[in-house]
């Protein structure tokens, strides 16, 4: 079925997760010299200190606050920088994660160095549109209780959207596997249905359910519910006849054979259904968010960029970046629990 | 390993009837027999050994005798109930061992008892299945890390733990090394002789089927027609080198067709 190359891209896209598997592996040299201290450390100590000091030192173009804040945090960072220069070989495993990332630690503080010059000390990157590091952090400051419930309203609407979204998908995707009568019905209409972006029933929905928050989470639903009743259906009615064979002469009713047989071996699909429709809540959650809420981050983007309060903008998309890759590393973590008995080697 | 015979004990041996059996499938809408007017009884108890060329469609038979297919004409009877669907009573023992991957070893053996709903109290029956295929150390692992002939003793393993008073075995030994399949064969002859179910086992192994079985059914090749039956009158154990199973594995041999051995 159509959802084949769906299923290629996303395995692909597995390998995102595994950081440390590059084709040239060994590139990253990790290896511990005799004398032990650890030079990208140093290297980067550097920088986060002439961050700390410009971002002190020099004054800012116009004020954007929270100025020795950010100096203090990046002169703190530099500080530990260097004691873990000087201690890393003495941390073991630890000290061994901590070296891997040494060329991250040195491009942040480059990055942070750059950025903070060319924003608040020289305007050349100006105000509303560009905010240096520290104008962020003052968004934090001053605005961290709006923006605490602001994610607590996003989470609470993708939460109840995305898990009454994937048991329905699931349920769905299960019968339509299973059963021949309910696929002849279904299955024409989800193909159908299936990949109109949910975006799309904005307006109708807005309509036809009582509240914003009903309908918004009746898109999530439909966002993330579609991809997992797809591809459960593809991975049920694709299960391999001789495992149905085996269970029905060892006893297995029906029951058993869908739950015990189906379900599992499908499960693998499933787990590519649940990964695009986790991506697709998103999306639609930010733009339900946007056109009829009353909180939430989608809504705080759409308020401050209203007011070109851009690193308000930025700040919460800080905060997007870290809530949204936190979910999708919980799913795959969930999904290496699950599938376990898949992996290659011993256990 | 005794303890699984004695309580196997209790389970009544079934017999077997096949009565005027033929099969054919539809490919692509040409017609394929595959089984021509096949008879055969089996005495509850009774261990009968079918050999036929590859292909010829001793599989397809097994899965009629399970109750997975229903045959195009002619009847299959168990105790003289004619057999309509698969039940946990007759197990096959199936080519590929077919485990579950997504469970562990232990589970694939429990299936059966957990289908059935008799988990808690038969549990202890698979650490001994597991240990008559000396398969207890890898009760944890999974499928995918069992070579082909440990996963093929954890299928046989699977179908013994659910006492079935018949036993259907397609080709269980075929993918064994020649010395596994050796110690599991004597293995299976001793529990099927202190078990006493009644067993049908499908091979293209002369001297398997000799080694075994009271009664060696020769097929032809496709569609299958019951060529002879041999009756084996020698006591267990067997030997190789014993002239009367000589003999029986030349006469065997040549109603197959292959000469000069
Ligand atoms: N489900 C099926 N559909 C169509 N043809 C089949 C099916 N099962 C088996 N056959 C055919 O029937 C013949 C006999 O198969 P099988 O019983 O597996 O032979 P054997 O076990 O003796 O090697 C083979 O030629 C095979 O291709
Ligand atoms: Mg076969």
């Amino acid at each position: 079925m159509a959802s084949a190359d769906i299923l290629c891209s996303f395995k692909e896209m597995n390998v995102m997760s595994d950081v440390a598997q590059t084709a040239d592996g060994g590139a990253i040299s990790t290896s511990v010299p005799s004398f032990s201290i650890w030079h990208p450390g140093l290297v980067a100590a550097v920088f986060w200190f002439l961050t700390a000091a410009i971002t002190w030192g020099l004054p800012d173009v116009i004020p954007w606050g929270s100025q020795g804040l950010f100096a203090a945090m990046t002169a703190v960072g530099g500080g530990v920088l260097v004691a873990l220069a000087l201690t890393i070989h003495h941390l073991g495993a630890l000290g061994r994660r901590i070296a891997y990332w040494g060329p991250w630690f040195i491009a942040v503080g480059v990055w942070f160095l750059v950025w903070e010059y060319t924003t608040a000390k020289t305007g050349w990157l100006p105000k509303p549109f560009f905010s240096p590091p520290h104008g962020l952090l003052q968004v934090y400051v001053v605005d961290w209780s709006r923006l605490l419930i602001c994610i607590g309203y996003s989470l609470r609407l993708w939460g109840i959207g995305f898990f009454s979204g994937i048991t329905v998908g699931f349920a769905l995707g299960v019968a339509l596997g299973w059963s021949a009568r309910f696929n002849y019905w279904g299955m024409p209409v989800l193909k159908l249905i299936g990949p109109v972006p949910a975006t799309a029933w904005i307006p109708a929905t807005f309509y036809f359910f009582p509240t914003t928050f009903h309908a918004s989470i009746f898109l999530v639903a439909l966002s993330c519910g579609i991809p997992v009743a797809i591809l459960t259906a593809a991975g049920v009615s694709q299960v391999n006849r001789a495992f149905y064979d085996v269970a029905r002469t060892l006893g297995a009713n029906e029951r058993f054979l869908v739950l015990k047989v189906a379900v599992p071996a499908a499960l693998n699909h499933v787990f590519v259904g649940l990964f695009m429709g986790l991506y697709y809540s998103f999306a639609v959650l930010v733009v339900a968010e946007m056109l009829g809420a009353k909180y939430g981050l989608g809504w705080y983007i759409a308020f401050q960029s209203a007011y070109s309060a851009y690193a308000n903008v930025y700040a919460t998309i800080v905060i997007m970046a870290i809530l949204c890759s936190g979910l999708v590393k919980l799913l795959f973590v969930a999904r290496d629990r699950l599938l376990v008995w898949q992996e290659k080697g011993l256990i | 390993m005794t303890a699984l015979v004695k309580e196997a004990a209790v389970q009544r041996a079934l017999s077997l009837d096949i009565r005027s059996v033929s099969h054919h499938y539809d490919i692509a809408g040409v017609r394929f027999e595959v089984l021509d007017d096949i008879s055969l009884s089996l005495e509850p108890g009774e261990f009968v050994a079918l050999l036929g060329p590859s292909g010829c469609g001793k599989s397809t038979l097994l899965r009629l005798a399970a109750g997975l297919e229903r045959p195009r004409t002619g009847t299959l009877l168990e105790d003289n109930t004619e057999i309509e669907a698969p039940d946990p009573s007759r197990l096959l023992v199936f080519q590929d061992p077919t485990l579950f991957p997504w469970r562990t070893v232990r589970k694939n053996v429990a299936t059966g008892l957990e289908a059935r709903g008799l988990l808690p109290e038969k549990a202890h029956r698979i650490d001994e299945a597991l240990s008559l295929v000396r398969l207890e150390d890898f009760a944890n692992a999974y499928p995918r890390q069992l070579s082909g002939g440990m996963a093929q003793r954890v299928a046989l393993a699977r179908a013994l733990v659910n006492d079935p008073g018949l036993l259907l075995l397609d080709e269980p030994f075929g993918k064994l090394d020649s010395l596994t399949r050796l110690s599991l064969q004597t293995e299976f002859l001793k529990l099927w002789q202190n078990a006493g179910f009644t067993a049908l086992l499908v091979t293209h192994d002369v001297e398997e089927a000799l080694l075994l079985a009271g009664r060696v059914v020769v097929l032809s090749d496709r569609p299958a027609r019951i060529l002879a039956e041999f009756k084996v009158p020698l006591d267990y154990p067997r030997h190789r080198d014993d002239p009367d199973f000589i003999r029986l594995r030349r006469d065997i041999l040549h109603r197959l067709g292959v000469q000069n051995v």
